[in-house]
């Protein structure tokens, strides 16, 4: 074996200049700017809209779209950088840029025409939020089995149903809804289209009261006979499960980011103070029966992240990445659920409060092996992958 | 659920049904709402109590209902199964001051003090922890100093569960050795205190991730004077005596846990029958077939652990090693069932409309309070010494 092939390939958690000096930027950012509102926004239910602008102001709402999109230019391996920064300080805050970029800015550049990149993309990276309509109340881990219908009217669609779990859908201004032309046609009825917030007979639904990521908004849509002109349909009719299932995978190597990065941020909370807190007459952090639990949780959160990042380079070397995205994310959501876990648990009774940061880290955690396909959706998936 | 593995008397299971018969009429139409609001009902005390279940495991002669250990965890599980708040409300009561009292107590401390108690007029709570002493309970601070035939206490002391109701019998323990000659764990002694007495302060009240309808509070001591009379048993046994009634106090939230996780199970079983994907009910699939068959099989050997240690401790038998291993087990098994019920609900599980989210975060105390799990392993590997 030639030397030069592990030197071509620098390690996965190894940075690149550029990789560093962009985290570096949003580290800052998150710890400047966002950690201050975290506690109001929790409370409010509610990303501050300032927030939101610096978002956009840093390019974190197009990170991987081209300049001449009004993106940053950057990669698939950025956004998973600026995720679990901004995860380790707040898990809601991350889903707004993860969902901009992942769920709505890609199936738009990947499936969308010139035309229609220009009319959504520029805004989308410069001062509009997005959201992604695929789950209903009655299809959610069957994605497929939804029931939004689309009629095709003369100049367009007209659109009638419900959507549910809708993540940013308080703040979006442009969806991407999935509708079925023909229910009868099972999931090669299902089309894409762009709605936008003030079309008539389309509202934004109640907002859901949630165990965590309470700062991000989930709501529901309805759609009465809403109608949608034919530019705005996304792709080809009956091909919008192709775009829907494409779209997640990369969702879900963004959601094993914000993973990683809630772990590591209890964790970081953690060990700090461990090394504080004194029983027995000895910080915490010099008893074994400890130490192991943190250093099971550092390795896991270790080997959590090589799979994430991994899947991010996979992704920007143009590689399919179903497996290994679905592989990351049930892998990272376990591992933050059990991370978190611990960490309350370090904390003792003081963890168990609002006081200290890990409560809430835990909540934040539980959404990971639900959202953007349970964990039951994952396995799924790389079952069909190993069992080809 | 379950019930074919405990050979339960007939007394047993009426005082069973007694209790799941209280707990869905007055408790869990209300839970989720006490849960929002932290609020924590004061007249469910005066209920309890009237039924007897505030002095359970008390003789006859002091009002109690003069129960045995199980039919005590059996009532606490169903109290559990409605509401993990109400449940330690009546835990604490029954297994550690009360218990403190109808061991250690003068007969006129049980008659001013424990008959109450039993009949539900006033309502117990334990006094061990400190802000700086957690784990390390034998570090505690708080201190006691003899003034004429007072006591006077000083000193904070923290994560006391009921601690805002009026009419409360507070256990505190607190050192007696002076500062300059410290005893350890033998400088500490008990007292009975209540809120009427002056110096007597409630401190701040904890916003907690679960168990929100229960209040627990710091206690502020400044100057806390209390009648020499007051004293429990003797001078530098209180933190003995205080080792001795968590190993009950563990059983009861073993008993607890289970409760949390029954109900989690059976909200989840139900969603499991009821709940459409792919064209038939979720509970066709294998996948959620073993999560239910796993959250199952950790409950029935927990229930199993409990009620053999339980019986094990009417006997006579020395139970401080099982007493932890119920604990640590039920507790455990209680996140575990919590956290699938939420995973088989899928986003659901995720919002305040549905139970299986509050059943997640009342469990996660179960693994911290009354010696959080790190300390249950401790003394189980002691004990395997002893």
């Amino acid at each position: 074996m030639s030397s030069d092939l592990a030197t071509a390939r620098p390690p996965l958690t190894l940075l690149s200049e550029e990789e560093i000096m962009f985290r570096d930027a949003v580290t800052a950012l998150a710890e400047g700017e966002v950690r201050p509102r975290v506690q109001a926004m929790e409370a409010a239910g509610k990303v501050d809209p300032a927030l939101t602008r610096q978002f956009f102001e840093m390019g974190l709402m197009g990170i991987e779209l081209p300049e001449s999109l009004g993106g940053a230019g950057g990669t698939a391996m950025m956004i998973v950088l600026a995720v679990e920064e901004l995860s380790k300080v707040d898990a809601s805050a991350a889903i707004q840029v993860d969902v901009q970029n992942t769920l709505v800015e890609y199936p738009l550049a990947t499936y969308g025409t010139d035309a229609q990149r220009q009319r959504w993309l520029t805004r989308l990276t410069s001062n509009t939020v997005g959201a992604y309509a695929l789950s209903e109340p009655g299809s959610g881990s069957d994605a497929f089995g939804l029931t939004t219908k689309a009629t095709k009217v003369d100049g367009g669609w007209r659109l009638s149903g419900a959507k549910a779990w809708i993540t940013n859908g308080a703040e979006a201004e442009i969806f991407v809804v999935f509708a079925t032309t023909d229910p009868a046609l099972g999931y090669k009825g299902i089309t894409a289209f762009v709605v936008e917030k003030g079309t008539e007979g389309f509202a934004i639904g109640r907002k859901e009261d949630k165990l965590g990521i309470r700062a991000s908004s989930t709501t529901a849509l309805h759609f009465d006979n809403a109608f949608v002109p034919d530019e705005n349909l996304l792709g080809e009719v009956g091909k919008g499960y192709k775009i829907a299932i494409d779209t997640l995978n990369v969702g879900r190597i963004g959601i094993g980011a914000q993973m990683i990065g809630v772990a590591g941020g209890a964790l970081a909370a953690a060990t700090a103070y461990l090394k504080e807190r004194k029983q027995f007459g000895r910080a915490l952090a010099e008893f074994q029966g400890i130490q192991f639990q943190v250093a099971q949780a550092a390795t896991e959160l270790e080997a959590a992240r090589l799979m994430v990042y991994n899947a991010a380079r996979l992704k920007d070397a143009g590689q399919d990445i179903a497996r290994e995205g679905a592989m990351a994310k049930l892998y990272s959501s376990q591992v933050a659920e059990r991370v978190t876990s611990v960490c309350v648990e370090l904390f003792g009774g003081y963890g168990y409060t609002k006081e200290y940061p890990v409560e809430k880290f835990y909540r934040d955690a539980k959404i990971g092996t639900i959202y953007e396909g349970t964990s039951n959706m994952q396995l799924q998936t790389i079952a069909k992958a190993v069992l080809r | 659920m379950f019930d074919a593995l405990l050979p339960l008397t007939e007394t047993q299971r009426e005082i069973q049904r007694l209790a799941r018969d209280f707990a869905r009429e007055h408790i869990a139409p209300f839970a989720a709402e006490w849960d929002r609001d932290q609020h924590f009902e004061p007249s469910l005390v005066g209920k309890m109590g009237e039924l007897g279940f505030l002095g359970m495991l008390l003789p006859e002669t002091y009002d109690g209902l003069g129960l045995d250990a199980s039919s005590y965890l059996l009532a606490l599980e169903e109290i559990a199964a409605a509401d993990a708040s109400a449940a330690v409300m009546m835990s604490v009561h029954n297994s550690l001051p009360t218990q403190m009292l109808l061991n250690w107590g003068s007969d006129a401390q049980k008659e001013r003090y424990l008959k109450p108690m039993a009949r539900g007029e006033m309502l117990g709570a334990f006094a061990l922890s400190e802000p700086d002493a957690g784990s390390d309970a034998a570090g505690l601070r708080c201190q006691a100093v003899r003034d004429g035939d007072h006591w006077v206490l000083n000193g904070t002391k923290a994560w006391i569960t009921s601690g805002t109701y009026d009419k409360l019998v507070v256990l505190v323990m607190a050192r007696t050795d002076s500062p300059d000659a410290r005893r350890g764990s033998k400088g500490i002694s008990a007292f009975v205190v209540t809120p009427d007495m002056p110096g007597f302060g409630v401190g701040k009240k904890e916003n907690k991730l679960g168990l929100r309808a229960s209040p627990t509070v710091q206690l502020v001591f400044d100057n806390l004077r209390v009648p020499a009379e007051n004293l429990l048993g003797q001078e530098g046994q209180g933190f003995a005596y205080a080792m001795q009634s968590l190993d009950h106090g563990r059983l009861g939230i073993a008993a607890q846990s289970i409760g949390i996780g029954r109900a989690a199970l059976e909200a989840a079983r139900d969603y499991a029958d009821q709940r459409r994907q792919f064209g038939q009910p979720i509970r066709s699939f294998q996948a959620i077939q073993f999560k239910l068959a796993d959250m199952a099989t950790r409950l029935a050997a927990a229930r199993a652990t409990l009620h053999a240690t339980a019986a094990a401790k009417e006997r006579g038998e020395r139970v401080t090693q099982y007493s932890s291993i119920c604990k640590l087990f039920a507790s455990e098994t209680a996140m575990f069932v919590a956290d699938e019920a939420v995973q088989i609900f899928g986003g659901y599980g995720y919002v305040k409309e549905y139970p299986v989210e509050k059943y997640l975060r009342d469990a996660k105390v179960t693994e911290i309070y009354e010696g959080t799990s790190e300390i249950q392993r401790v003394v189980i590997a002691r004990e395997l010494y002893v």
